[in-house]
């Protein structure tokens, strides 16, 4: 078992290098590939005429008068040593590691501005996925357990429905209804949960149910399919021969085989959902990771894009680590194979 | 652990003493079982008006081609259909109550501790995802008052019986970690730890090496001997039925087309089907190198059952009644001169005899 997760920190350390590869090479070096000088993107204003002596003291600084590899090197070592950036013309800012640069739009350090995103994002994930899992597994398991019963026909057509609509719509309505038509939620801004739990609970429940809407009903199907399937097989006809009660029979011997499938994709939703939930944040104000690669985006401030990608790839490298770690876990066969 | 079979019975023991003399009164009586299956296509007559008897301590073999009904009928007697589609009747009497009527409950504290099966496939019989130790525990957690540790000397000591070597080692492993063989003879484990009067063995040699099959059928007889149960044996392998069956039904079409003791069925068999699974039987006891005998045709459909009888489509013997009986009218299951043997035919008795002496005899 410790050999296997030895094994696959490894693999995630190679795909983290591999996306900090990816990342240099279309955020860096495409502007170069198109002779223009990425040097705007990073100062947030016009930079001095090309040939000139403070033009090329920035490119130095930034490091583009390098070789590529070197380039890429220079980049890849100042995520991890102490140095300060200037724009030139007197802001400065002395970085530390995770050194993922300085807004000069905002401001701000790139990784300031993360940590400040970060929470959001993950309670907001974290949050609806439990909500999801939770409802879309206990309706996916009655379905499975009695195809074509009333249950199942009334909450397939639901969960069709629920997959149809998208958050844009869900989430304006539950806002319009809950808050602003019935009063049973005040109007409030996000709150860390460390400094105010009740408040971030309030402002964190309609966007939980909004994003856990569509992914209940996705994994209702899910388990729907899959209990049906696990319901058939030769293991479970033995565990009624050897005379179980039904609830151990179904819970212990098919629920268990049931999920391992999902367990894999919920690890993997939820490390994509940390970078990805813009829709969410932006229908309820929320300012969390997707908020700010859209902001940045539109002001093309790079070095926060870039922060903003490699943390979300991050993230979802770390989710299948734990998705691989838990599969291993309850499947015996996995460990050895 | 000197003697195994006192480690075997240990705790058990109480909870089910065998009784001293095995009186020859059937227990388990199936009459006139039928299991229907509504499909879309039609109603699938897997098994159509069955019956037979297993004494106390007796082997019976239920032998037919894939899709005769045997795994069906088997199924049945343990009440697994409930909650499926399946429509039953008829009796299944195990000693003094009637299955088909019993409730889920009462068929609960049966399966497992009364009667029990050992399946076909054992790797995916057992659950992937726990320890085959663990698994056979369950079985005798379910149906004894015990702790756990007590389940799991009862599992070891049962694993030790069936002849898995270092067994309270092998008690941690998975499923996958047991080679074919070993994972059946934990599969027997498990049917055998509450120690069931009634022992289902749905071809439990099937998937096995030719090798291991002998050993894996002598394990179970002497088993079976030594717990007093009496066995169904499920097969299409009449080489296993000659060695270890009692007496023997021969299902065709979801019927039983013939049935009577070993000696009977081997010796002077009636029904066209019959003989011709003896002559599709590879005998490595005849020094003769005689072709295999295939029955031509395919089995039955089971939603369109043949009219009249169910064999007749490849029967080569429906000449020799006269008036196309063998096409128009459904013969009864009725017994020959001989007493226990009964033949699902319209050819005459006598005129049966001679075609299988001067026919099927010198060919086989």
């Amino acid at each position: 078992m410790i050999r296997f997760i030895i094994r696959r920190l490894l693999g995630a350390a190679v795909v983290v290098w591999i996306v900090s590869v990816v990342t240099f090479v279309i955020f860096q070096l495409a502007p170069t590939l198109s002779h223009q000088s990425p040097i705007y993107y990073y100062i947030a204003k016009q930079p001095p005429p090309v040939g000139s002596v403070q033009f090329k003291e920035l490119e130095h600084a930034f490091g583009f008068d390098r070789p590529l590899f070197q380039q890429y090197w220079f980049w890849l070592s100042n995520i991890f040593h102490s140095h300060t950036i200037s724009n030139g013309t007197g802001e400065t800012s002395s970085c530390h590691f995770p050194c993922l640069g300085y807004s000069f739009k905002l401001h701000t350090p790139v990784s300031t501005l993360i940590w400040q995103a970060l929470p959001v994002s993950l309670s907001l994930a974290v949050g609806a996925s439990i909500l999801w899992l939770v409802g879309g597994v206990l309706v996916g398991t009655i379905s499975g357990l009695r195809p074509g019963s009333l249950f199942d026909r009334v909450g397939m057509i639901g969960t069709l429905t629920a997959v149809s609509i998208p958050i844009f719509f869900t989430g304006p309505i539950l806002l319009l209804l809950v808050v602003y038509q019935w009063k049973w939620l005040p109007d409030v801004s996000y709150a860390p949960l460390t400094k105010d739990p009740a408040q971030w609970l309030r402002s964190m429940i309609l966007p939980w149910i909004a994003l856990a809407f569509a992914f209940a009903a996705l994994y209702a199907r899910l388990t729907r399919a899959n209990m049906m399937e696990t319901m058939g097989e030769d293991f479970i006809r033995t565990a009624r021969a050897k005379g179980l009660p039904r609830r151990t029979v179904v819970v212990k011997h098919g629920l268990r085989a049931a999920l391992t499938p999902i367990v894999t994709i919920f690890a993997i939703d939820l490390g994509t959902l940390i970078g990805s939930t813009v829709i969410t944040e932006t229908v309820f104000n929320l300012r969390g990771l997707g908020w700010l690669s859209i902001q940045s985006i539109r002001t093309k401030d790079l070095p926060v894009i870039m922060g903003v990608t490699i943390v979300a790839a991050i993230a979802l490298v770390l989710a299948n680590l734990i998705a691989d770690i838990m599969y291993a876990v309850i499947d015996p066969r996995v460990r050895f194979s | 652990m000197s003697d195994p079979r006192e480690a075997t019975l240990g705790t058990a023991a109480i909870e089910f003493i065998p009784e001293s003399a095995p009186d020859a009164k059937a227990f388990l009586s199936v009459r006139d079982l039928r299991v229907h299956f509504p499909t879309d296509d039609g109603l699938v007559k897997a098994v159509d008006g069955i019956s037979f008897d297993v004494e106390r301590g007796s082997i019976l073999g239920i032998v037919g081609e894939s899709g005769s009904g045997k795994s069906v009928t088997s199924q049945a007697i343990l009440g697994l259909h409930t909650g499926t589609s399946a429509k039953l009747s008829g009796e299944i009497w195990f000693d003094d109550k009637n299955l088909l009527a019993a409730s889920e409950k009462e068929l609960r504290a049966l399966r497992g501790a009364e009667i029990a099966v050992i399946f076909q496939d054992p790797l995916s019989a057992m659950h992937p995802y726990y320890k085959v130790g663990a698994q056979i525990s369950e079985a005798y957690l379910v149906h004894n008052k015990v702790s756990h540790a007590e389940a799991r000397k009862a599992t070891i000591a049962m694993l030790d019986r069936v002849g898995i070597p270092n067994p309270a080692a092998r008690y941690e492993d998975y499923p996958h970690h047991f080679s074919g063989g070993m994972r059946q003879r934990a599969m027997i484990a498990m049917a055998l730890v509450c120690q069931p009067r009634l022992l289902i063995a749905d071809e439990p040699t099937t998937s096995l090496d030719v090798t291991v099959q002998a050993q894996i059928l002598e394990l179970m007889k002497d088993l079976a001997k030594e717990l007093d149960s009496a066995v169904i044996l499920i097969t299409h392998d009449l080489g296993v039925v000659a060695e270890t069956c009692d007496s023997v039904v021969v299902m065709y079409g979801g019927q039983c087309v013939e049935k009577g003791s070993v000696d009977q069925l081997f010796y002077e068999p009636e029904m066209p089907y019959t003989w011709g699974l003896l002559g599709s039987m590879p005998r490595l006891d005849r020094t003769r190198q005689a072709r295999l005998t295939p029955i031509a045709g395919q089995p039955p459909s089971l939603i369109q059952v043949p009219k009249g009888c169910v064999f007749n489509p490849r029967c080569r013997y429906i000449d020799r009644v006269p008036g196309n009986r063998c096409k128009t009218e459904h013969p009864e299951l009725v017994e020959t001169t001989t007493k226990g043997h009964e033949v699902r035919c319209h050819i005459r008795p006598a005129e049966r005899r001679q075609i299988f002496d001067n026919e099927i005899l010198p060919s086989l």
